[in-house]
């Protein structure tokens, strides 16, 4: 009696999954891989729609997670969204597909300077178009700072001694040594590696923690004075804690672009690239920013914003032309990786 | 005084194992997304969590795989363990030894192995491999758990049977499956758990669009986790506890009716 009901539940549940595959899609599919939450549900069901194309939809968590999976073409991805530095290390390792502008009209809605920007680690911009951006800065709690932040160097102030929060991985905590010694964030001198090393070892005392994305919540919750953060999270701790104010430190910093690269074996490179200019299309753009609330690069869907706030937010929308100290990640080979954990290593035992 | 301490031990240990689910439970109920925030009691997360479809799916893949893998390695691994304990001592040995190794070995290195083999012999990628994947590193723990079981019974009962004309199915059947049945069930259990756990080895060998809530609460971490998936685990948690609650009753009743037999 028992050996039945197990098979029949068996039965009834490997039956299960093929229903409800009863939509008919006539253009074919594309694959995509995307950072999770990173985009608005509804705007893939739009465009199964519109364009009667099935999206098969995947999620990464880091860009080092995707990396080997798409490398190892386990899966044949189409269209995946990939930090800066790892879409340098993807070209460099021929993994992309260059991308045919024709079939991406909406493309020009993206603003001129992110392509600027994008010359960095994609030179001539063959490869990607932004989709998201930010900066790096200083989160901090005016019920528990009295004075404006605006340098990094204010992190090195005895005043806050445990009250800062310090970002937990290699090259975001680099960064802000380097930028305080005005070195390059992408640097692999040894000597300014050394500088920027003992600046961080000075300042370790004052640390509160070394977080990833705790910082959110512990500034939300009154629970430090000073953080650094990535604008993208700052936006959404104001909208918890009015208190909480986002700048861009004047040593300048890092600016992060996320974009949309098509993959060199893809099957359906049509079919990705019009899902990249549906994504560029204002309206979606802008769907897609009040889900995320990362900077949108689109010009044409920040001019639909009607809250003024946020359209001159400081987190959402910053001016970069004020900075002119403001670099990417570059990726930096196997040595220079090695040679910056190494440091950090340093910094984290002493 | 001892007596005390011995409860307070006791209390310690409950307070520790217990607190994060606390917590859990009582986000769940939390209108705010962030945890540092209690902005007022609210359902919206249980009643949102029904409509989600993408979190819906995830669950029943993950309850489909989990069943399905542990119930397909419970068998190949009763059969396996059956057939180890009929070598000579020097072989089982050997062959105990190498099952053994899949379950020392790291994750990550089953991982990659297996979605390197999956990519060698050109299997597509989707809810079948993750499937395969699960039953491969879950047959080891029962092999593990019926093992003992299967050294203590008698083979003089299962000849016995024979002798009586039982064929030799069913006196396996009759004689020899009950004794280890206690061992079939907990390495049925212990696969269960170990297939809903498992992170890292589905991710490597999962296709696009198929996921298991493991790889789904994963992918939140960027973004922060989406309260939805507190709901979803505590109505996990609870059903666990009244499931365990209910075994820890029925047998009782059962033994009265075996009496009565």
């Amino acid at each position: 009696m028992r050996k039945l009901f197990l098979f029949g539940l068996l039965a009834t549940l490997t039956i299960l999954p093929l229903f409800g595959c009863g939509k008919t899609y006539e253009n074919g599919e594309v694959y995509v891989y995307n950072w999770g939450e990173y985009i608005d549900p509804d705007v893939i069901k739009m465009f199964e729609e519109e364009y009667k194309i099935q999206v098969i939809y995947d999620e990464f968590e880091t860009n080092e997670m995707m990396y080997p999976k798409v490398e190892a073409n386990a899966v044949q991805y189409d269209v995946v969204c990939p930090s800066d530095y790892m879409i340098q290390k993807m070209i460099e390792n021929d993994l992309l597909a260059e991308l045919n502008w024709d079939n991406i009209p909406n493309s020009t809605n993206i603003g001129e300077q992110f392509y600027l920007t994008s010359e960095e680690f994609d030179p001539g911009n063959k490869y990607s178009v932004p989709y998201c951006w930010g900066t790096v800065g200083i989160l901090y709690n005016t019920d528990k700072v009295d004075e404006p932040i605006t340098k990094w160097s204010q992190l090195w102030d005895e005043k806050y001694k445990n009250q800062i929060l310090m970002q937990n991985s290699v090259r975001d905590a680099f960064m802000v040594a380097q930028k305080l010694n005005g070195f390059s964030m992408n640097s692999v001198d040894p000597d300014e590696l050394k500088i920027a090393k003992d600046c961080l070892l000075e300042q370790k005392p004052l640390v509160q923690a070394y977080v990833v994305d705790q910082v959110r919540d512990k500034m939300i919750g009154n629970e430090a004075a000073i953080g650094v953060i990535y604008s993208g999270e700052a936006l959404y701790t104001q909208r918890e804690n009015e208190k909480l104010i986002y700048v861009i430190p004047e040593e300048g910093t890092n600016v992060w672009i996320d974009s949309w690269v098509v993959l060199k074996n893809s099957k359906n490179k049509e079919n990705a690239e019009k899902f990249i200019n549906f994504l560029c299309r204002p309206d979606i753009a802008l769907k897609n920013f009040d889900y995320i609330t990362y900077g949108t690069p689109n010009t044409a869907a920040w001019d639909l914003i009607d809250d003024e706030d946020i359209k001159s937010s400081e987190a959402a929308f910053p001016d970069l032309s004020k900075y002119n100290n403001l670099e990417t990640y570059h990726y930096l080979g196997e040595e220079g990786d090695e040679l910056y954990n190494n440091l950090w290593k340093e910094v984290k035992s002493e | 005084m001892a007596n005390f301490l011995k409860k307070l031990y006791i209390a310690l240990i409950f307070i520790f194992l217990y607190s994060p689910m606390v917590v859990l439970f009582v986000l769940s109920f939390n209108s705010s997304k962030s945890r540092a925030k209690w902005g007022g009691f609210t359902l919206q997360w249980y009643t949102n969590l029904l409509s989600d479809s993408s979190i819906m799916e995830a669950l029943l893949n993950t309850l489909l795989i989990a069943l399905i893998s542990s119930v397909v390695a419970t068998i190949i691994g009763t059969i396996a363990a059956l057939a180890i304990n009929n070598f000579r001592k020097g072989t089982r040995t050997v062959l105990m030894g190498i099952t053994n190794i899949p379950m020392l070995n790291a994750e990550i290195v089953t991982g990659i192995s297996l979605m390197l083999l999956f990519i060698f012999f050109k299997v597509k990628f989707g809810f079948m491999t993750i499937l395969l994947a699960h039953i491969s590193f879950n047959i080891p723990y029962v092999i593990l758990s019926v093992m003992p079981r299967i050294k203590k019974i008698n083979i003089s009962t299962y000849e016995a049977a024979m002798d009586l004309g039982a064929s030799p199915l069913k006196a396996f059947f009759k004689v020899v499956f009950p004794d280890i049945l206690p061992g079939v069930f907990s390495g049925l259990l212990m696969a269960f758990t170990m297939s809903i756990d498992d992170f890292i080895i589905t991710h490597f060998t999962k296709g696009a669009g198929v996921d298991t809530l493991s790889t789904k609460i994963y992918s939140q971490v960027r973004k922060g986790i989406d309260p939805k998936m507190y709901a979803l685990s505590s109505i996990i948690f609870i059903t666990v506890l009244i499931l365990l609650i209910l075994i820890n009753v029925i047998p009782n009743g059962n033994k009265e009716k075996a009496i009565k037999k």
